[in-house]
């Protein structure tokens, strides 16, 4: 039944799949942790910038991103990042893309969960004399980080569904696996599709449960 | 949102105010020599040169022939796309409030499958699956493809918006329809149902926003002549690969933000009704807005 799957080596796709996400999340994590940081600092150019990185990323297609990075930034202007072979060059100019459209979510769900923590102990903090980035690094960040763990789940959980975009640059993963047998396995595609529905449901379930429950556990208790 | 974000820093004395000073100096140094570098780089390639940008200001065909024809694809698809995927989405969400374990469940089944799945996979599925089993002709094939899987997608996330949005109604709704005598359907249909799509109208049109960026994804990979699609028509036609690429994600952001505002003053518009007591609050106290926004997060729905 399950032949169709003899030739196509769909573990090594579904790993590409994973290191796409796992780079593209820690990518996007540190620089939509600065961009939060920067929408709340006292300082009015870095909060105009991160308001105008978010508003003007989140409202492009991510397939345009991705796009540019690899049309724009290496076909046009010659910049490969690291090099390496054209596999390579492309699954680093994927996860740029990835990284920089996803900081843009998680920069919002942190500023979210900045608002969670109480005004007051914001005041408290500044009254034992902590300046700006004691105060956000030592009192703000640690708490709004455990209220985000949901939110941060579901961003998280659709940046391993985007990975997928990635197809349109040729990067091998999943959905260009499926893509390519789709065409040539046409009498199975209803099987094919179920074989890459599960690979998903696989990736993203785990990462839901387990994240949610994480998130009870560190929840601050006020 | 300023008021309450300004708690993280004092006003600022003479010392901070320097200091301040000293950063913006520092970031907008920062700024520009980034900048410097990109326009260095463009500019050694010929991506600055005038003959590139001009045609978007000059030469209209750039706009009637490409541009507009492609946005107004991409607008048709995600206005089907909504239009389905609306009432599909409410009769799941709907289904899986019902009392019958044999509609919710697999009602249930529907929505998280659905949800699980890259949009990108049913479009590449829903393309596929047509050509082989239906006599659809292949011109606008990757349209109804492209429409299918946005809605198989988007019906599921607005119906978990649906089922939160009434999930989020006062109990006391409920309880009062049943003792004036209302059947279950009449329940849902005159009392629950109009008071959850006002809460979660905002939520619905910033979906929108999702919709129109996942129709770039059918330009990319089924060869559906939308917006995106024309990037390449236009860098063929005028070798401006970076110039069209801007532009195309400019009529984007554009098209976006004017959604997101209307979400956002539909909001502020709705929760100034309801404090004249137009429409019943979501559950007790706190921010009407931030029980938006976890509908939203609960669907999963922005991130996208």
């Amino acid at each position: 039944m399950f032949d169709f799957l003899e030739g196509y080596d769909l573990l090594a796709a579904f790993w590409v799949t994973v290191k796409l996400t796992v780079f593209s999340a820690i990518g996007s994590l540190i620089w939509g942790t600065l961009l939060a940081a920067m929408r709340v600092s006292p300082v009015p150019v870095m909060r105009a910038f991160g308001t105008a990185y978010v508003n003007i990323v989140r409202n492009t297609p991510l397939t345009i991103v991705i796009v540019f990075a690899s049309l724009g930034l290496y076909q046009t202007l010659g910049i490969s990042l690291l090099g390496g072979t054209l596999d390579d060059i492309n699954f680093q100019l994927a996860v740029l893309a990835l990284a920089a459209y996803t900081a843009s979510f998680v920069c919002e769900a942190l500023r979210s969960g900045i608002n969670t923590v109480p005004v007051g102990q914001a005041e408290a903090a500044r009254a034992l004399g902590l300046n700006f980035r004691q105060v956000l690094t030592l009192v703000v960040l640690p708490q709004a980080f455990r209220a985000v763990v949901a939110p941060l789940a579901n961003v998280l959980i659709a940046l391993t569904k985007n990975t997928t975009v990635a197809a349109a640059i040729g990067v091998a993963e999943a959905a260009t696996l499926m893509k390519d047998m789709i065409e040539n396995e046409s009498d199975a595609i209803f099987l094919v599709f179920s074989v890459f529905a599960f690979g998903f449901v696989v990736l993203t379930l785990p990462t839901g449960l387990l994240l949610g429950w994480l998130s009870k556990r560190v929840a601050v208790k006020r | 949102m300023s008021n309450n974000l300004s708690v993280l820093y004092d006003a600022p004395g003479p010392r901070a105010r320097r200091r301040n000073h000293l950063y913006t100096v520092l970031f907008v140094v920062a700024l520009a020599l980034a900048a410097w570098w990109v326009l260095d780089t463009m500019a050694e390639k010929h991506q600055l040169d005038g003959d590139k940008w001009k045609p978007f200001v000059t030469d209209g065909r750039v706009w009637t022939e490409y541009l507009l024809p492609g946005l107004g694809e991409t607008l048709k698809a995600a206005l089907l796309a909504i239009l389905i995927a609306l009432p599909l989405g409410a009769a799941l969400g709907i289904a899986r409030l019902s009392d019958h374990r044999w509609v919710r469940v697999p009602a249930g089944v529907v929505v998280e499958f659905f949800r699980a799945i890259p949009v990108l996979m049913l479009m590449l599925f829903a393309n596929q699956a047509y050509s082989e089993f239906t006599t659809v002709e292949s011109e606008v094939r990757p349209l109804i493809a492209v429409v299918t899987g946005l809605v198989l997608y988007n019906a599921s996330v607005i119906a978990e918006v649906v089922r939160a949005g009434i999930l989020s109604l006062p109990r006391g709704q409920n309880d009062a329809a049943q003792a004036i005598g209302m059947r279950k359907g009449q329940i849902m249909v005159s009392v629950l149902l109009p008071q959850a799509v006002t809460v979660m109208l905002p939520a619905l049109v910033s979906q929108l926003v999702v919709i129109v960026k996942d129709t770039a994804l059918g330009g990319a990979l089924l060869g559906f002549e939308e917006l995106f699609t024309q990037i390449s028509l236009i860098d063929s036609f005028y070798a401006n690969t970076i110039a069209a690429l801007v532009v195309v994600a400019l009529v984007y952001v554009v098209v976006n933000t004017a959604l997101t505002s209307f979400a956002g003053w539909l909001e502020g518009r709705l929760r100034r009704g309801r404090r004249s007591g137009g429409v019943v609050p979501p559950k007790a106290a706190g921010d009407p807005a931030d029980d938006l926004v976890k509908l939203t997060d609960q669907a999963g729905g922005r991130a996208v």
